[in-house]
C-alpha cells in the first residue's frame, strides 16, 4: 500500500488519520463510466429496476454541469476517484466477531462498540463502500424496527424500499444527486413503525480507508406515524496526500405525528470533497430537527432541507460550520414551506479560524395559499483571525403574505477584552479563545447528547490550538 | 523573600499611544488593603490593567514584582497563577460559557490540577453565602444580561472562589446601591487575613467605610502624589481633588 502514505495534516492534529492496512477484497477500476455503475449492480446481485434507474441517473449526471454558485470544485478531478472499493465478503455482520479483524480493531479504536454498548439503540459501521456491520437492540426488533444496510433494505423490503427510494430526493435535484444515485454504495435503511418511540439514538459511522476512494452513501429513513427516532451519523477517514471525495444522499420520511432527528458530526480530514443532499419531508403535525455539525474537509456543499407539506408540520435546522485554513465550509438549510400553519427555523452558528472560509447560504421559501406560517433566521459568524473570511447568502422566497419571518444576522470577531478577562482569572490564551467559540456554538451544541457535545468541544479545542497570539 | 506587591516607578502607556502611567511607586504588604484614589483620567484603572498584563498596555520603564519577583514578563494567566486578581471595573459578557464551568476551569488552571466537584461546590456555597446569593447565577452565561450590580457582585465572588493573594479591585463599589455596596464589602472584608492584600481603586470615599484601609494613596496624572491614613480619605471627601492636583504641581 505504497500510495496511502500518512502525512501531517496542515497545522492541525487530525487523531483519526491513521491507515489500516486493509486492501478491498474488489475495487472498481478508476473513473466513472456506465461498466462501473453496472459493474457495482453486478456485485450488489441487484434487481434489474435498480439497474435502470442507475443509468438513468448517470445520464442525468453527465447532462449536468458542476455547479459554480457555490464553492470552487474545480480540483475535484472524477478520472482520478475510484468509485467503488468492497472492503469484505460479508455485508451487515450482526456482531462484531464477524467482522475482519483489522476493520473491526479501527472502530474499536474510533470507541464505536463501546458507544453501542452504553448509549446507543443501534450501530452501522461502513467502510469503504459497504456496511460491514449492522446491528439494533433486540427489544426493537421485535417491535418491527429495521435499521439495516440499503442494500439489505433493497433485498429484504423491496416493496417498502421501492415506494419511497428516490422519491425524496430525485436524481434530477442536482449534479451529485444524480451521481450518487448511480453509482450509491453503503447506507442505512431505516423503518420504524407506527407508534414505536426508539430512545437511544441509532447511529451510522463513515469510514474511508482506501486512498482516492469515493464514498456515496444512501441512506433512507422512514418514520411512520407518531414514530419516533434520532440517527447520527459520524465520518472520518485517513489523511492522504491526494484528495478525497465523499457524497452521500439522505432521504427521510416523517409521517403523521412523528418526530425525528438526524445528526451529523462531519470531521473528515482536510483533503475530503464532501457534497452531500439531504432532505426531510414532513407531513401532518409532524417534527424534523436536523443538527449538522461540520468541521472538517476541504469543501463541504451541504444544505439540510425540510419540505414541510402538511397542515402543523415543523422543523428546525440547526448547524455549525468550522473552517480552517483551506476550508470552505459552504452550509445552511432549506426550509420550504407548502401547507398553512407550519413553521421552523435555521440557526447557524460558523467560526472561520486562519484563512479559512465558511459561507452560510439558506433557502426559506413560503409557497402562495400556505397560510400563517412561521419562521425565524438566525445566522452568526465568528471571525478568529484577520484573514478569516465569511459570507452570508440568505434567499428568501415569501409568496403569502400571511408568513411571519424573523431574520437576524451577525458577524464578530474574536474579542480581546473577552480574551485578557478569561485569561486574568488563569485560563491559557488557547483555551480563552477555546472556550469562546465553545460558547458561541451553545446555543447549537446544547442539542446534542452529552457524548457528542463532549466530542465536539475536544475537536473544537484541538482545531482552536495556536490560533491566537 | 518580601511578603509584598510592589509598584517600582512603573511607566505605561497605551500601546502606540499615549502615556498613561508616569512613575507609580507603592507597596501593597500581604495582609494589607491599601486604597488608590484620585480625580477622573488620573490612571488609576490603567495601574490595575496594567498590573494584571493587559496587552492594550506596554511598560516602558520600572517593574511590578509579586514577593520580590517580577511579573513584567508574565502574560496575564501566569500572573493569575501568581496569585493576582483583577476586579474589572466593566466585567465582560461571554456568553454561551456558564458562569460556574468557567469559575471551575478557571480554579483548575490556577492549581494546575483537577478540582473536585463537592470541593469546588463547598467553595461556591461559602461565597454565595457571604455574598447573600442564590445559586440561579451559578448556571447563567457569564456576564450575559447581567445588571452591573450582578457583574461587580460576580467579581468578588470569583474573586472568594480563586482566593488570590493580591487582589486589584476597580471601581468595584461604582454604580452600586448602598446594599450591593454592602454585601461587596462584606465579601472583601470576609478574605481579609494575613494571607490576602489587596488594591481598592475607587473615587469615592463611601466604601472605605465598609473596608477600612490600612493606607490611602492618591492618585493625581500618573503618579501618586500622597499617602496616609484614612482620614486622607475623609479629607478628600470633604475638600475634593484640588488641594493634591497643587501638591503634584508643587512636586
Amino acid at each position: 500500500m505504497s500510495e496511502n502514505i500518512l502525512v501531517e495534516d496542515i497545522g492541525n492534529e487530525y487523531k483519526y488519520g491513521f491507515v489500516d492496512e486493509v486492501k478491498p477484497v474488489w475495487k472498481a477500476e478508476k473513473g466513472l463510466s456506465r461498466r462501473v455503475v453496472e459493474a457495482i449492480s453486478y456485485h450488489k446481485e441487484e434487481p434489474a429496476w435498480m439497474l435502470q434507474f442507475r443509468l438513468k441517473a448517470l445520464e442525468i449526471y453527465q447532462a449536468k454541469p458542476v455547479p459554480t454558485w457555490g464553492a470552487d470544485l474545480s480540483g475535484l478531478n472524477m478520472d482520478e476517484i475510484y468509485f467503488y472499493a468492497k472492503p469484505t465478503e460479508k455485508r451487515d455482520a450482526q456482531s462484531w466477531e464477524e467482522v475482519p479483524e483489522a476493520i473491526r480493531r479501527t472502530y474499536e479504536r474510533l470507541g464505536i462498540p463501546e458507544a453501542e454498548r452504553r448509549v446507543l439503540a443501534g450501530v452501522g459501521a461502513q467502510y469503504d463502500s459497504e456496511m460491514v456491520y449492522h446491528q439494533v437492540r433486540e427489544e426493537l426488533k421485535r417491535q418491527g424496527v429495521i435499521f439495516v444496510s440499503i442494500e439489505e433494505g433493497l433485498r429484504q423490503y423491496e416493496d417498502l424500499f421501492r415506494e419511497y427510494f428516490a422519491t425524496v430526493v430525485p436524481p434530477e435535484d442536482n449534479k451529485y444527486a444524480a451521481l450518487n444515485s448511480a453509482v450509491w454504495s453503503g447506507g442505512s435503511f431505516v423503518y420504524v413503525p407506527k407508534g414505536v418511540k426508539v430512545e437511544l439514538p441509532l447511529q451510522a459511522y463513515f469510514r474511508v480507508n482506501t486512498a482516492e476512494l469515493g464514498q456515496f452513501e444512501r441512506t433512507l429513513i422512514i418514520v411512520d406515524e407518531g414514530a419516533e427516532v434520532h440517527y447520527i451519523e459520524g465520518c472520518t477517514a485517513p489523511v492522504y496526500t491526494t484528495d478525497s471525495f465523499h457524497s452521500g444522499v439522505i432521504e427521510i420520511v416523517v409521517n403523521q405525528g412523528a418526530r425525528s432527528r438526524y445528526t451529523t458530526i462531519q470531521n473528515w480530514p482536510h483533503n475530503m470533497y464532501n457534497l452531500v443532499t439531504q432532505r426531510a419531508i414532513v407531513k401532518k403535525d409532524a417534527y424534523h430537527m436536523w443538527l449538522d455539525g461540520n468541521l472538517g474537509s476541504k469543501v463541504t456543499m451541504k444544505y439540510p432541507s425540510s419540505y414541510l407539506v402538511e397542515e402543523g408540520a415543523r422543523s428546525d435546522i440547526l448547524s455549525i460550520a468550522f473552517a480552517n485554513t483551506g476550508q470552505h465550509q459552504d452550509a445552511g438549510g432549506k426550509l420550504i414551506f407548502a401547507a398553512s400553519h407550519t413553521g421552523g427555523s435555521v440557526v447557524s452558528k460558523s467560526i472561520s479560524k486562519g484563512s479559512g472560509r465558511s459561507s452560510y447560504r439558506g433557502l426559506i421559501k413560503v409557497y402562495e395559499g400556505a397560510k400563517h406560517v412561521k419562521v425565524n433566521v438566525e445566522c452568526d459568524a465568528l471571525l478568529i483571525n484577520e484573514e478569516s473570511r465569511t459570507d452570508t447568502y440568505p434567499y428568501m422566497e415569501i409568496e403569502d403574505d400571511t408568513a411571519t419571518v424573523g431574520h437576524e444576522a451577525t458577524v464578530s470577531r474574536l474579542n480581546d477584552e473577552q480574551i485578557f478577562y478569561l485569561q486574568s482569572r488563569g485560563l491559557p490564551e488557547d483555551e480563552a479563545a477555546a472556550l469562546i467559540v465553545r460558547g458561541f456554538i451553545e446555543p447549537v451544541a446544547k442539542e446534542l447528547p452529552l457524548e457528542y457535545a463532549v466530542e465536539l468541544n475536544r475537536l473544537i479545542e484541538l482545531e482552536m490550538e495556536g490560533s491566537v497570539g | 523573600m518580601a511578603n509584598e506587591l510592589e509598584i517600582r516607578n512603573l511607566h505605561a502607556r497605551i500601546v502606540d499611544g499615549e502615556a498613561i502611567l508616569k512613575g507609580v511607586n507603592l507597596v501593597v504588604p500581604k495582609g494589607q488593603i491599601h486604597a488608590v484614589m484620585g480625580p477622573n483620567g488620573a490612571g488609576k484603572s490603567t495601574l490595575g490593567k496594567v498590573i494584571a498584563g493587559d496587552p492594550g498596555y506596554e511598560v516602558t520603564q520600572g517593574d511590578i514584582l509579586v514577593d520580590g519577583e517580577s511579573i513584567l514578563e508574565l502574560g496575564p494567566d501566569e500572573r493569575a497563577r501568581k496569585g493576582l486578581f483583577l476586579a474589572f471595573q466593566y466585567p465582560v459578557e461571554v456568553p454561551g460559557v456558564s458562569n460556574a464551568n468557567f469559575l471551575r476551569l478557571a480554579l483548575q488552571a490556577k492549581r494546575g490540577e483537577e478540582v473536585s466537584v463537592s470541593e469546588f461546590y463547598a467553595k461556591l456555597q461559602k461565597a454565595l453565602e457571604t455574598l447573600e446569593w442564590d445559586e440561579s447565577i451559578l448556571t447563567r452565561y457569564l456576564n450575559d444580561g447581567f445588571s452591573g450590580g450582578e457583574k461587580k457582585r460576580n467579581e468578588i465572588m470569583h474573586m472568594m472562589v480563586l482566593e488570590p493573594t493580591y487582589a486589584i479591585l476597580d471601581e468595584t463599589d461604582s454604580g452600586l446601591d448602598i446594599d450591593a455596596l454592602k454585601l461587596v464589602a462584606k465579601g472583601v472584608n470576609a478574605m481579609r487575613g494575613p494571607n490576602f492584600g489587596a488594591l481598592l481603586i475607587t473615587h469615592y470615599q463611601r466604601i472605605l467605610n465598609y473596608i477600612v484601609p490600612d493606607a490611602v494613596h492618591v492618585m493625581i496624572d500618573g503618579r501618586i502624589v500622597t499617602s496616609g491614613g484614612p482620614e486622607l480619605a475623609m479629607k478628600l471627601e470633604e475638600q475634593g481633588y484640588d488641594w493634591v492636583k497643587e501638591l503634584a504641581v508643587a512636586n
